[in-house]
Formats: C-alpha cells, sequence, structure tokens
C-alpha cells in the first residue's frame, strides 16, 4: 500500500516524463495541453481517493498526514483549473507549448511534494523544484506588444529567488547546526528547550522567509508585480495563487514548530502582516495595469493571512488555511476574465476592461463577484474569512492589529469598487463581443458558486481545515 | 431559545420567504428572453406576497415573544447560527416589503428596456436580503444579508441609473459600507463580551456603560447612515436621482426603513443606557433632519429630487418618534416606517411615469399635464395629500402619534418639529399646483397618454393601503402594541410614556 501513499506524486511524476517526450517530438500545443489536462484531472482524483492516508516515506522525511493530502487536493485542482480557463494560451508561442505544460506540471508536482516535507533538505528539493519551473515559465511569453518585460521579470524573479533561498537555506544550516539534525520531528523538542536562544529564532525566522517570499509578504514581495506584469497572464494566475497555497501550508508546519513561546516570532508576524497589508492596498490603489493591481493586493491578502498564524492557535491556523484556499478561488475567478479579455495576450490596464458587462455578461459577474469577494462584502468567500481571521485575532488578544486590518479593508475596497465600476460602466468605443468557451463558461460558473458556496457555508471547510490541522499539531 | 416561538405552521415560512426570490433568481439565470423574464419575476414575487400573507393571520398579538421561529447551527466553530424569528416590529417591515416587490416589477415593465433580465435578478436578489434582514436574529446572519444587499443595489443604479449614476452608485456605496464596517465591530465587541451572536441573547444583558457607550456610537453611525439622518444624508439625493424608478422605490421605502429598523431592534434593548444618554442629540438632529428637509425639497426643481429631500424630513420625524422613548411615540414611528414606504414609494412611481412619457423631471416641463392626464393627477394628489399628513391619510396616523409621544416626552423638541409638517404641505402643494395647473413653460403635453391597466394596478394597491391605514390603523397598530411595550421595558421605560427624559438622564 505504500504506491498509495506517494500516489498523487507519482501521477504528476509520470506525466512530466510523459510530457518531456512529448516535448522532444513534433507535438502542437493542442494535443500537449489535452495530455496536461486530462492528466491534471486524474491526479485530481487520486488526491481525493488519496484523502485519508497516512504514513511516513523516504526514511520519515516524506510525512502523509491529512492536512498534506488536503492541501495536494487544493492544489491539483488550482493546477486543473488554470490548464481549463487557458485555452488558448495566448501569450505563450505555439513551439514552446509542450515544453510550458511539461513545467507547469512540474512545478505543481514541487508544490505537491513540499506540503508533505518534514525534513529541511526534502522542503529545501522540493521548493526549488517547483521555483525553478517558474522561473522557466516566465520568460516564455511571446510579447507581441513588443513590451519586452518578460526577460527583465525572469531575471528579477530568479535573482530574488535566490536570495530568498539562500537566506532560508542559511536558516536551515542553523537549524542543524543548534540541534544537530534537520527533521522537523526532532527540531520540535531541541528547539523549544533552546527558545531563548537568539540564533534558534533568528534561524526559524530565516527558514520561514522562504515562504514568505512565494506568498509575498512585504518585504520579500518585491518580485510580486514585475513577475505579474512580465509574466503571461495564464502563468501569472497559476504563479498568483497555486504556490500560496502550499506557503500558507508551509507556514502553518513551521509556526507550528515555535508554539508555544513563540512571542518573538508573533511579534515579527504581526508587524510583517501590518507592513504588508498597508504597502499592498496603498500602493495597489495608484496601479493602472489590472495584474499589478492584483499582484499588490496580493501582498495585502497575505498580511491578512498572516493574522490567522499570530494567534497560534489550531482554529486560526485552520481560518488561514480557509483563507487562503478562498483566495486561490477568487484569484483565479478574477485572472480567468483577464485571460479571456485579453485578446492576444497583452496585458490589461483597468481601462481596458470598460463596457465589459456589454462584451460577455458572464464575465462581467464573475470578475464583480470576484472583486466583491476580494473586498470581503458578505455573502462572499472573502468575508467570511476575513471576519473569522479577524474574530480570532480579536480573540487572541491583538485588537491593534484587528483595527489596522479592518482600515485595510476599507481601503481596499475603493480599488476593488473601480474595477466594478469601469466593467460596468459604457466603453468609449464599441469593442467586439469576447467570446468565451462552453468550458470556460462552466468554470466561471463553477467558480463563482464556489466563492458564493464558501461564504454562505463555511462550517463543513473549517472543520476539514481544521482536522488538517489537528493532524500537524 | 425562550425568546422564540417555533414555527407551528407545518412548514418554515421564513426561509420560504428568504429563498423564494433567490431560487427565482437562480431559475431566472435559465429563462431566455425579456418578456419571459418580466413574468417569472412577477409570478416569483406575487406568490412571495402570497406566501407571507399566512403571516398576518397567524400572527399572535399577544406576545412579544419572536413567533415562526427557526433556528439551525451554520458556523459552529463560531457558534453562528441561522436563527429567524418575526416579532410585532418586523412583521409589518416584511409584509410590506413583500407586497411592495410585484409592483415594482409592474413599474419597471416599460422603463427597463436594456438588459431585463439581470435587472429583474438584481430586484430578486434585493428582496432576498431586505426580506432576511427583517427576519434574522442572529447577528452575522443579519451582517450578511445586510451588505449583500448593497451589491444589487449598486448595480441597479449602476448599470440602469441616470448620468451621473457611477458617480451616485460609488459614493452609495462607500457611505454605506463605511458605516456598515463600524456595524461589524461592534458587533464582534459584543461577540467578545458575550461569546454569542444570537441577538435576543444580546438584548438586556449588563454591559458596562463606556462599552454601551462605544457599541452605541458604531451602530448609531452605521443606521444614521442608512436612515439618513441629518448631516449623514448626502448620498440620498443622488442615489434617488440616478437610480431607476423600481431603485428608488425600494431605496425609499425598504433601505432606509432598515436603518431605523436597526435603532429600534438593536440600540434601544442592547445598549439602553447609552441610548438614554444620547437622546438629547438624537431628538435635535432628527428635528434638524425634519427641518432641513423641508427646506431643501421646497427648493428643488427636480421632482425625484424634491421627494428624495422631503424623505430626509420624514425620516426625521420616524427617528424622532422612536427616541422619544414611548408607546405612542415607537408605534407612531413604526407606523410611519410603513407609511413613508408606501406613499414614498407611490410618489416615485409617479415620477416615473412622467419621466417615461415626457423624458424629464423637471416641475416646469411636468407644468399642466394634469389637463391630459386626469387619472394619473387624481393618483398624485391623493399620495401627496398622503405625504403631508393630511387627515384620513396612513401620514396623517403616524404624524400625530409621533407627536402625541413627542409632547409627552420633551415639549420644546416636539413644537420645533411642527413647522416640519407645515414644509411638507408647502413643497407638496408646490408640487401639486405646478403639475396639475401650471402653466407649461415649452413643451405641448396634448399628445400625452393617460395612465394604462399596468400603471394604475401599480398605483391603485399604493393607494388602498393609504385609506386603509388611514381610516383603520387598528389592525396595524395592533400588531405593535406587545412588542414595543417590551421594547420599552427592556429600555427601562414606564410605558405610560409620561416620563421626561431628563430625569432619566445619567448623571
Amino acid at each position: 500500500m505504500k504506491l498509495m501513499l506517494f500516489a498523487p506524486e507519482l501521477v504528476l511524476l509520470l506525466g512530466s516524463l510523459i510530457l518531456f517526450l512529448v516535448s522532444t517530438g513534433k507535438v502542437g500545443g493542442k494535443k500537449a495541453r489535452s495530455l496536461t489536462l486530462g492528466l491534471a484531472l486524474v491526479n485530481v482524483l487520486v488526491c481525493f481517493a488519496c484523502l485519508r492516508q497516512e504514513g511516513f516515506l523516504f526514511f520519515e522525511a516524506y510525512r502523509i498526514d491529512f492536512f498534506s493530502q488536503l492541501i495536494k487536493l487544493v492544489i491539483s485542482m488550482g493546477f486543473s483549473v488554470v490548464l481549463l480557463f487557458s485555452t488558448e494560451l495566448k501569450g505563450i508561442d505555439d513551439e514552446v507549448r509542450p515544453e510550458y505544460y511539461l513545467f507547469l506540471t512540474l512545478s505543481t508536482l514541487g508544490l505537491v511534494m513540499l506540503v508533505s516535507c518534514v525534513e529541511l533538505l526534502t522542503m529545501f528539493i522540493a521548493l526549488e523544484l517547483s521555483s525553478y519551473s517558474l522561473y522557466l515559465l516566465v520568460p516564455m511569453r511571446d510579447d507581441r506588444t513588443g513590451l519586452r518585460m518578460q526577460m527583465e521579470s525572469a531575471i528579477k524573479y530568479i535573482l530574488f529567488g535566490v536570495v530568498a533561498t539562500g537566506i532560508m537555506l542559511f536558516g536551515m544550516s542553523y537549524l542543524f547546526g543548534l540541534t544537530g539534525t534537520t527533521y522537523l520531528v526532532e527540531l520540535l523538542p531541541r528547539l523549544h528547550q533552546m527558545m531563548g536562544n537568539p540564533a534558534a529564532l533568528i534561524a526559524i525566522v530565516m527558514v520561514l522567509g522562504g515562504f514568505f517570499f512565494k506568498l509575498a509578504v512585504f518585504p520579500f514581495h518585491s518580485w510580486v508585480p514585475d513577475v505579474y506584469q512580465g509574466a503571461s497572464n495564464e502563468t501569472t494566475a497559476f504563479i498568483a495563487s497555486v504556490p500560496k497555497v502550499a506557503a500558507v501550508a508551509m507556514l502553518i508546519r513551521l509556526t507550528a514548530l515555535a508554539t508555544p513561546e513563540g512571542h518573538a516570532i508573533v511579534t515579527l508576524l504581526i508587524v510583517l502582516s501590518v507592513c504588508s497589508m498597508f504597502y499592498g492596498n496603498l500602493v495597489a490603489l495608484v496601479q493602472t495595469d489590472i495584474k499589478r493591481m492584483l499582484g499588490f493586493s496580493g501582498i495585502a491578502h497575505a498580511g491578512y493571512v498572516l493574522l490567522g498564524l499570530v494567534t497560534m492557535q489550531e482554529v486560526g491556523y485552520a481560518t488561514s488555511l480557509y483563507y487562503i484556499v478562498g483566495y486561490l478561488v477568487m484569484n483565479l475567478a478574477g485572472f480567468l476574465v483577464i485571460c479571456k479579455v485579453s485578446e492576444h495576450g497583452e496585458n490589461l490596464a483597468v481601462d481596458d476592461l470598460s463596457g465589459l458587462h456589454k462584451r460577455s455578461p458572464l464575465l462581467a459577474l464573475t470578475l464583480a463577484v470576484s472583486m466583491f469577494a476580494m473586498a470581503g462584502i458578505p455573502p462572499f468567500v472573502g468575508f467570511m474569512g476575513k471576519f473569522m481571521l479577524l474574530t480570532g485575532a480579536y480573540k487572541a488578544g491583538h485588537l491593534p492589529l484587528v483595527i489596522l486590518a479592518a482600515i485595510n479593508t476599507a481601503i481596499s475596497i475603493y480599488y476593488y469598487l473601480s474595477v466594478v465600476r469601469v466593467t460596468y460602466s459604457a466603453s468609449p468605443e464599441d469593442r467586439p463581443a469576447v467570446v468565451v468557451g462552453g468550458v470556460t463558461k462552466a468554470v466561471s460558473v463553477a467558480l463563482v458558486m464556489i466563492i458564493i458556496a464558501m461564504g454562505l457555508l463555511p462550517d463543513q471547510l473549517l472543520l476539514l481545515a481544521t482536522d488538517a490541522v489537528r493532524a500537524i499539531l | 431559545m425562550d425568546f422564540l416561538i417555533m414555527n407551528a405552521m407545518g412548514f418554515p415560512i421564513l426561509s420560504a420567504l428568504i429563498f423564494l426570490p433567490l431560487a427565482g433568481a437562480l431559475i431566472l439565470l435559465c429563462i431566455p428572453g425579456d418578456t419571459a423574464a418580466k413574468n417569472w419575476t412577477m409570478l416569483v414575487t406575487v406568490v412571495t406576497a402570497l406566501v407571507s400573507l399566512p403571516l398576518y393571520w397567524n400572527f399572535d398579538v399577544t406576545t412579544a415573544q419572536y413567533q415562526f421561529g427557526e433556528h439551525a447551527s451554520w458556523i459552529s466553530a463560531l457558534d453562528i447560527n441561522y436563527t429567524l424569528g418575526l416579532d410585532g416590529i418586523s412583521l409589518l417591515l416584511v409584509l410590506m416589503t413583500t407586497l411592495l416587490m410585484p409592483l415594482c416589477v409592474l413599474g419597471s415593465w416599460k422603463y427597463i428596456d436594456k438588459r431585463v433580465k439581470e435587472f429583474m435578478i438584481c430586484l430578486l436578489l434585493m428582496e432576498t436580503s431586505m426580506l432576511g434582514v427583517f427576519m434574522a436574529l442572529d447577528f452575522i446572519l443579519f451582517y450578511l444579508l445586510w451588505e449583500a444587499m448593497l451589491i444589487p443595489m449598486y448595480l441597479l443604479i449602476a448599470v440602469w441609473g441616470g448620468p451621473r449614476k457611477v458617480y451616485a452608485s460609488t459614493k452609495f456605496f462607500l457611505y454605506t459600507l463605511a458605516g456598515s464596517v463600524l456595524l461589524l465591530v461592534a458587533i464582534i465587541g459584543l461577540y467578545l463580551d458575550q461569546g454569542t451572536f444570537s441577538i435576543p441573547t444580546l438584548m438586556g444583558q449588563d454591559y458596562s456603560t463606556t462599552f454601551q457607550v462605544v457599541v452605541f456610537l458604531a451602530f448609531f453611525l452605521a443606521f444614521a447612515i442608512k436612515v439618513p439622518m441629518f448631516p449623514f444624508h448626502t448620498w440620498l439625493p443622488a442615489a434617488h436621482v440616478e437610480a431607476p424608478t423600481a431603485g428608488s422605490v425600494i431605496l425609499a421605502s425598504v433601505l432606509l426603513k432598515m436603518g431605523t429598523y436597526g435603532f429600534l431592534r438593536f440600540c434601544l434593548p442592547i445598549t439602553p443606557e447609552a441610548t438614554i444618554m444620547f437622546i438629547p442629540y438624537i431628538l435635535w438632529l432628527s428635528v434638524i433632519g425634519i427641518l432641513y428637509g423641508g427646506f431643501t425639497a421646497l427648493a428643488q426643481q427636480d421632482m425625484k429630487k424634491l421627494i428624495a429631500y422631503s424623505s430626509v424630513g420624514h425620516m426625521g420625524f420616524v427617528t424622532l418618534g422612536i427616541f422619544v422613548l414611548n408607546q405612542q411615540g415607537i408605534e407612531g414611528a413604526l407606523l410611519q416606517m410603513i407609511n413613508h414606504g408606501i406613499t414614498t414609494g407611490a410618489l416615485f412611481f409617479c415620477v416615473g411615469m412622467i419621466y417615461e412619457r415626457t423624458h424629464s423631471r423637471e416641475l416646469d416641463k411636468a407644468a399642466g399635464v394634469g389637463k391630459y392626464m386626469p387619472i394619473y393627477v387624481t393618483f398624485l394628489a391623493f399620495f401627496s395629500l398622503s405625504s403631508l399628513a393630511f387627515p384620513g391619510t396612513n401620514s396623517f396616523v403616524g404624524e400625530f402619534l409621533i407627536l402625541v409621544g413627542g409632547f409627552a416626552n420633551n415639549k420644546i423638541v416636539a413644537a420645533c418639529a411642527i413647522p416640519g409638517a407645515v414644509l411638507a404641505a408647502a413643497y407638496m402643494f408646490r408640487m401639486l399646483q405646478r403639475v396639475v395647473w401650471g402653466r407649461p413653460v415649452n413643451p405641448d403635453h396634448s399628445a400625452l397618454s393617460d395612465l394604462n391597466i399596468r400603471e394604475m394596478v401599480t398605483l391603485a394597491p399604493l393607494l388602498f393601503f393609504v385609506f386603509w391605514i388611514g381610516l383603520s390603523p387598528e389592525p396595524f397598530l395592533g400588531v405593535m402594541h406587545a412588542s414595543v411595550s417590551h421594547l420599552i421595558e427592556q429600555v427601562g421605560f414606564s410605558p405610560d410614556g409620561a416620563v421626561s427624559v431628563a430625569k432619566l438622564m445619567i448623571p
């Protein structure tokens, strides 16, 4: 039965191998896409089937529990949704499409593996597998608009990524030096004994830095606007949502390490959270490129997610998890619209959305729901998530933090609303209607439904998340 | 759960009311064609109205408990429940909402000619959330529905509105949302204090005075913006003028009532001490609102603006009635909430009908239509009389009760409010005189057709209620007695009403 433990990863691994072989031959992007999509859907089913698996692999460096399996399922679903709506893949040249799908799959494989890692080096390898694939995806953009941003973005992404990785690796070496082990299970009790030791604290913070980078928490965010702008819309959709789920999962795993005496870490998380929220929201206010705007808003959302972590409690972790899954759905809904409205894969300014309600009512509605949800307006998932995060932080005694977060929510409403306003206002010139395929329609309806359903019926999901978190504590 | 009488009607009538329009909206998504969409929405709203009627027959007027109760666990992690119930304060508001909605559909029949289906979906979503707000007995459920309403209303104004719709809708949205954020903070504060979101449980608890003041101020700002009370009213004229007819009707008839409903449901029973502390200021704000609304209405050329500003005055009377804190005042305020819904709704329909014909809402342009539209001006005249509280019409009963209550509480305040009633007569007669007998400035109205059957059907039920409430208010007042007495007891006032606020002021 060991095979079942590793089944989701195996599907993706075999899939990548097949895609590798395919990419060496003369196969068009269409076939590669069908292949990848089939693979992704199979993977969702496999993840679902393996949901309740438990056990250890690879000399106990790799732990399969409900937490990891649930997040694997979410990641696989996010991957499938991105594939489902990037039908045309407008931003990528046909020649490199098979490779594009190969690296997307590899990145997913890295993320899926990451959430099961309970040993520092395995963690590092999984994270890098996912990151390097993404570094390669960014410059693949076929830039017809002549902006020539993709190379610059890719280089920035790699440089910042490498620095973050370096910091993380440094932190890991400290941890190893202090405790003599790289296994989280053994690290945990030894670290508790030396929590007063500043070196231990610095080490943990440095390790967390790697995941802050993925989640785009201030000050690890500086790659976000450029990468979002430079990468093709479809790539951005993936980068902006799927890795963040894994990052939050890992942050939960690692901060759980520091409980219960992690006061210094709590302070750090609070500072980062406040900085992220303010920086993200204030800068987002003045953005004209919608992807950049979503990028900065993503930094703010990373700040919200940290609110759950500062509680250092099971419920708080579960809410963070719930929130980031909600964010995945809202963000994917928003990017779906961007991918579809962009005619040749170019970047969209907010003004380009004007009159969208005439060009495609469904996309306009999807975008409106996504924006309202991110702004935290009921009955959508964003509201319920923020509400529970705020209540949790309030209960844990972080009243000033709650007030700052509430102020930020109010600031963010302005720019989210302006997107909706533009969408539903008349356009100066008549543009052609946006043609949307049946699958995309179904996906966007499904995303809207999930956004509403998660907002109205969070109970089951929250219980599931609590179950999952309990599995690692 | 002793505050809640569970529903014994055999089927969950309150949930049915909430979910009927929602289900109707979902099914409407799949119905092609504009006419079909209108017919379907009409059917859904009429069925909802019919379903709501048994509430009145089965309502037990002798108890102040919440009736037709429904209770289910919703989010167990935070002890959030799906609790619904009705008492004498919310019953009539629910009935008014369900009865107005079919008329809104009728009133939009010709007025809305683009994106009809989406418009109807917005109307149905509005109905779901409005009904839910009046029935919710759990704070999170309440807040969810209260906020959810913003989105369809925003779209109603932003998509189907007039020339300055973008400005108006954004202003409306940001203003009300700013208030709502404070409401949420108050709700979370109460939850952390008591560990529950159940509204009836939170009533009459022993809170410290400081805590009460903070919660009260947060509540007050949220609700005062919604009412809107002077000086928080600036979003209202813009929103009213730009909204399509049905939007204006819903806004005036139901949305504004949610603010005053909030005062009655939350401010008074949850933070009684703070309420009593702030009463003098609120009474004067109400009086200023009454006078300000009256004078501003008197200066308007645009009929819609005129009625919008008159709403500020009328709602001033309602808040006055609520905060004099005696039986007559609060019952008058509740009745006036219903009356304002009926009368102002009808007046907005009337303005919409003129606008459909002349494409203008200017008093000058509409002047003299009376000669060619006798049926129209008959309706308009009666609704205007009702609006200025002419004896025999519904508003008379309401304003009379409010003033009686006012005099029992604070003679100076009540005396200062009376010119408001005179002002109402002035601006309403000014409008009526222009429209019915006025000399047209340039256009020739001879081609105008009088009201058709559809339009008469829209207005007739409202006129019927104007006279029913005006001539025999007892069936309406009767359902409130028990709940209002109970409310006054909760605040700590004796229900006979002749208690001066000054004596109860906290030293």
